[in-house]
């Protein structure tokens, strides 16, 4: 146990075209969630948000009358930035450097600039090691990797798109994500155009989407006070000197993922844990394959087992190991997936849409980072 | 050697590129090799580093097909990423490309090719990509 849990979450609606500023994202979420925690903004005193935010704490402070705030930080890297800001919080509350830690991050990542694709070059590109080849976009960054593990296990393009159904069918009935009430079918996935060939359809990547989400953590004895308290039994960051951000390229086995291996094994170690109690996980998928990997390193199955796994309906609402409930990053929205940590929350309340029956520990993945939260 | 940005950590590879040589950068140390180029060794610490001219061999560890790479009126490009006869590995193209694929663990050989203004290493296959 940390001692520490989510005490409440907040987010703005998820569209394509917000029409407002991000710091206003910013603010309405995490208004939200102080009001969610049954706490005041002069409760808060830390807060913590991803090194690609682009909102500033001071003026989210002004904005939500905030603090005073006496400790704060950042989590680096992209979406791994998501659970590893919460392992950020709860260190802060744990050590007793502050009593109450908002989490935010907020974008207008599809009206704004559109996040997944290449930045508009006036010249040729520098000479570095991957734009210079054309690797220039998310999805061709990832794409190189999990094309090793196609390689490796005999993996398919249409082997993904069970996963992608598998979340769209997940938005279909969650009112709140974008593809609401729009599934799709394996045809229609193997019919929407290649991204990234032979890897990546249209239908295997997250969206780009405008929206805001935070989550406040504090104390595990402050719990009485809280309407919906939900424990953070674990968290976990693993970084490997052998990999950067967006180019995993230089592991000895590029058909595995060893950092979230790292995660989950820290994460089963410090809750006393095993797969077998994990009832609902929220993975973050960018692309479909990363489900694949991720699965395969929390041990969810063998190396190569993903596939089948998969595609006998494991991650449905009465498989092993229903997955990515609110429709994951593919069919809710990406926020950068914070909120897949936020489904994780409702998942433990019982408040979630597409509800998994007495869930007592849900597992948010995010890249390199990880959680497990549970009942109190 | 070009006017096109570079990193100074990585100077030497492009100085290297323009004499057709394709150079890996190796701890005077403990002659680990080290791709992309740092300046300091991971393994023993060491700020002292010399190269080694790489024989250009290798085989496509991992690969995609990358349409309009930089600009939407660009042809498509098959990216490699290379792991050279020597250990490390290396992303690039594949020239001339004979066929549509795949191209996994396909043996390749280094090409220069001059690019937008820089002498680059690309990658040819091997006996016109017969599988192995």
């Amino acid at each position: 146990m940390t001692g520490t849990i989510v005490a409440g979450i907040g987010a703005t609606e998820f569209s394509k075209d917000s029409g407002r500023s991000e710091m206003q994202l910013a603010a309405e979420a995490s208004r939200a969630a102080i009001v969610d925690a049954g706490l005041a903004p002069g409760d808060v005193d830390g807060m913590v948000t991803f090194t690609m935010d682009g909102n500033d704490e001071q003026e989210l402070m002004r904005n939500v009358g905030i603090g005073p705030v006496t400790w704060w930080s950042r989590a680096p890297g992209g979406g791994t930035g998501a659970c590893a800001s919460v392992q950020q919080a709860v260190a802060a509350v744990a050590s007793g450097l502050a009593n109450a830690v908002l989490v935010y991050r907020a974008f207008n990542e599809r009206s704004g600039y559109r996040f997944g694709q290449p930045h508009a070059n006036a010249g040729p590109p520098p000479l570095d090691w991957y734009r210079n080849f054309g690797v220039d976009t998310p999805a061709k960054m990832y794409a190189l990797w999990f094309r090793r593990y196609m390689h490796a296990f005999g993996a398919t393009n249409e082997d993904f798109g069970r996963y992608a159904v598998s979340a769209r069918r997940y938005a279909a009935t969650n009112p709140n994500a974008w593809f609401y009430e729009r599934p799709i079918t394996l045809d229609d996935h193997q019919a929407s155009r290649w991204i990234v060939e032979p890897v990546l359809r249209l239908y295997d990547c997250c969206q780009e989407s405008d929206g805001g989400v935070a989550l406040v953590v504090t104390r595990a004895d402050r719990a009485a006070d809280v309407e919906a308290p939900v424990a953070i039994r674990a968290v976990a960051d693993a970084r490997h000197a052998d990999a950067s951000i967006t180019a995993n390229y230089y592991y000895d086995d590029l058909a595995t993922y060893p950092e979230a291996a790292r995660c989950a094994q820290l994460l089963f170690a410090r809750s006393g844990l095993t797969t077998a109690d994990i009832d609902v996980a929220q993975i973050y998928e960018n692309f479909s394959p990363l489900v694949f990997l991720v699965l395969e390193a929390f041990g969810f199955c063998g190396p190569g087992e993903a596939v089948p796994f998969v595609a006998e309906g494991n991650l449905d609402l009465d498989g092993a190991l229903p997955t990515n409930t609110h429709g994951g990053l593919l069919g809710e929205a990406y926020i950068h997936g914070i909120n897949s940590i936020q489904e994780g929350v409702r998942q433990v309340r019982g408040t979630a849409v597409n509800q998994v029956p007495d869930v007592e520990h849900a597992l948010v993945s995010s890249l390199n980072s990880g959680l497990v939260l549970g009942r109190l | 050697m070009t006017d096109r940005p570079v990193a100074p950590d990585a100077r030497f590879f492009w100085a290297g590129a323009a004499e057709d040589r394709l150079l890996v950068q190796r701890c005077a140390s403990c002659s680990t090799l080290r791709h992309p180029p740092a300046p300091m060794c991971g393994r023993c610490g060491s700020l002292e580093w010399n190269t080694l001219d790489a024989s250009g061999r290798g085989r496509i560890y991992t690969w995609i097909r990358s349409l309009h790479p930089n600009r939407p009126d660009e042809e498509p490009r098959i990216v490699v990423l290379v792991e050279l006869e020597e250990g490390v590995r290396i992303v690039s193209n594949l020239v001339d490309v004979p066929h549509d694929g795949p191209f996994d663990d396909l043996p390749v050989t280094v090409e220069f090719r001059d690019d937008r203004g820089a002498r680059t290493p690309f990658f040819r296959l091997v006996d016109d990509g017969a599988q192995p």
